[in-house]
């Protein structure tokens, strides 16, 4: 099995929920890509993100597992209390090192290993949270030749992540949930 | 970061590649078996920690000043543990596997990856409100030495202590955590007695041998930083090591899946990722 070129990376914070409902639920069943997504979870809850999503998307979505291979269409959360990085083969690992801006897992841990993976075929996605992670990730992104979104703040839950992340990475196009959405039906494999 | 002329990824690849190389060669430390992106990420932040442009400039000085190791071993290891960290995994020791255990008229228990010694000195604290430990022995490893330094001292800073309580309890804990240390100079020193049954040793998953037959295994958050083969070598080893019916716990987001030895194996709490060694193995 040859794994998917291209990815998509998301992280959001606080206001997560939401966000992500007006999003994952529009992908298609056959997303040509996988979904690797961090939400800020308190380290001691297990998660319930990926239960809710699967009832609601087309795609399909799980709890992320270490040596995973990871597969189109399927959308992948971070467990609570590890990172989320992607192997250059296209498999997943977890890590417990620790936290980055008081976050585990990171948004920026996951960002700069997907785009030390995917290089150009990946797309940055920093959505609604009230802290500065995903701002250098989404950077790494860009910087890797990859395409990097942004909630725009005015639209956000809480404005300080997308501010973040506009700072650290001009070249980020701001969007709003819809059009992040419709982006997303736009890339290929 | 400065944007001019940024190498391309082949090449810093490239160089990684160098460097791990350099550093089994010459320390006998072999990481080339390791999850790469997680690896990568810590050894950048070495890289700038020794103010070096590129990882050719850190193997130039890892291979050149003998100072430079060391302090780069801690950058190579992950070392973030607490006193029963995930309570229900100590809980369902206590609870399913200590009643196996007293079967045994002696016990050993090996701790794979042992760091700075938090998760040896939570069994010794649960064997001995469980009345095992003067029947047991443990053996603690790690391939880092500074580590194995600091899980022989058994000193925390004190203000871990109120997670490390609250996890106590949460395991089942018999007793008062403050049982087992006493404060002084913002630092908790472990009772020393904890640790009269504990051998701690170097010892490499990735090129070391079985040393010993045991009844149980902990090794938590430590397959999560090898690839696959090197998953594949570790359970062999711990399968070997093991006695028939023996236990292996591991992190609560590791498990036997995608292993070769997972045959081997039946789970025994699946949730709490505690398995047995099946008996005809």
């Amino acid at each position: 099995m040859t794994p998917p070129s291209g990815a998509v990376v998301i992280g959001a914070s606080a206001g997560a929920f939401d966000a992500l409902s007006a999003i994952l639920p529009q992908l298609p069943r056959n997303f040509p890509r996988p979904v690797l997504v961090v939400v800020h979870v308190p380290a001691d809850k297990k998660s319930l993100m990926a239960n809710l999503f699967a009832s609601r998307c087309q795609v399909a979505a799980k709890e992320a597992e270490d040596k995973e291979p990871l597969i189109a269409g399927t959308v992948y959360f971070a467990p609570p209390d590890y990172h989320l990085l992607v192997e250059a083969d296209g498999r997943l690992s977890l890590s417990s090192e620790e936290a980055v801006h008081y976050s585990r897992p990171s948004v920026d841990v996951l960002f700069e290993s997907a785009a030390d993976a995917y290089g150009p075929a990946l797309v940055g996605v920093v959505l609604t949270g009230a802290n500065a992670d995903g701002a250098m990730g989404l950077r790494a992104v860009h910087a890797a030749g990859g395409i990097a979104l942004v909630q725009r703040p005015d639209t956000a839950q809480v404005a300080t992540m997308p501010r973040s992340a506009l700072d650290a990475c001009p070249a980020a196009q701001p969007m709003t949930l819809a059009e992040i959405a419709a982006y997303l039906n736009t890339v290929g494999a | 970061m400065t944007d001019d002329h940024p190498p391309s990824l082949k090449t810093e690849d490239l160089e990684l590649r160098l460097l791990l190389d350099a550093i089994a060669r010459a320390y006998h430390y072999d990481f080339l078996g390791y999850s790469m992106a997680s690896l990568k990420r810590r050894l950048s932040q070495a890289r700038d920690r020794f103010g070096c442009r590129s990882y050719s400039q850190l193997q130039d000085r890892v291979l050149h000043d003998a100072g430079v190791f060391p302090e780069l071993l801690a950058y190579l290891t992950v070392q973030v543990s607490e006193l029963f960290r995930d309570p229900a995994y100590f809980r369902a020791i206590r609870e399913t596997v200590v009643p196996h255990l007293r079967t045994y008229p002696s016990l050993k228990v090996w701790v794979a990856g042992c760091s700075a010694g938090e998760e040896v000195y939570s069994l010794a604290i649960l064997f001995r409100e469980e009345g095992l430990e003067d029947r047991t022995m443990f053996y603690a490893t790690d391939i880092n030495t500074e580590a194995l330094r600091k899980a022989e001292a058994g000193v925390y800073e004190l203000d871990r202590l109120p997670l490390f309580t609250e996890n106590h309890r949460r395991a089942g804990g018999k007793s008062s955590l403050s049982d087992y240390y006493t404060a002084a100079y913002g630092a908790a020193r472990l009772d020393p007695t904890l640790r009269k049954r504990t051998v701690f040793s170097d010892h490499s998953l990735v090129s070391d041998q079985v040393f010993a037959e045991v009844q149980l295994v902990s090794c938590r958050n430590v397959l999560i930083y090898f690839d696959r083969d090197l998953q594949d070598r570790a359970i062999g080893l711990f399968k070997d090591a093991l006695v028939r019916k023996g236990f292996l716990g591991l992190g609560s987001k590791e498990s036997l899946r995608f292993n070769k030895h997972a045959d081997a194996f039946t789970e025994f709490a699946a949730d709490e990722k505690l398995y047995q060694k099946r008996g005809n193995v």
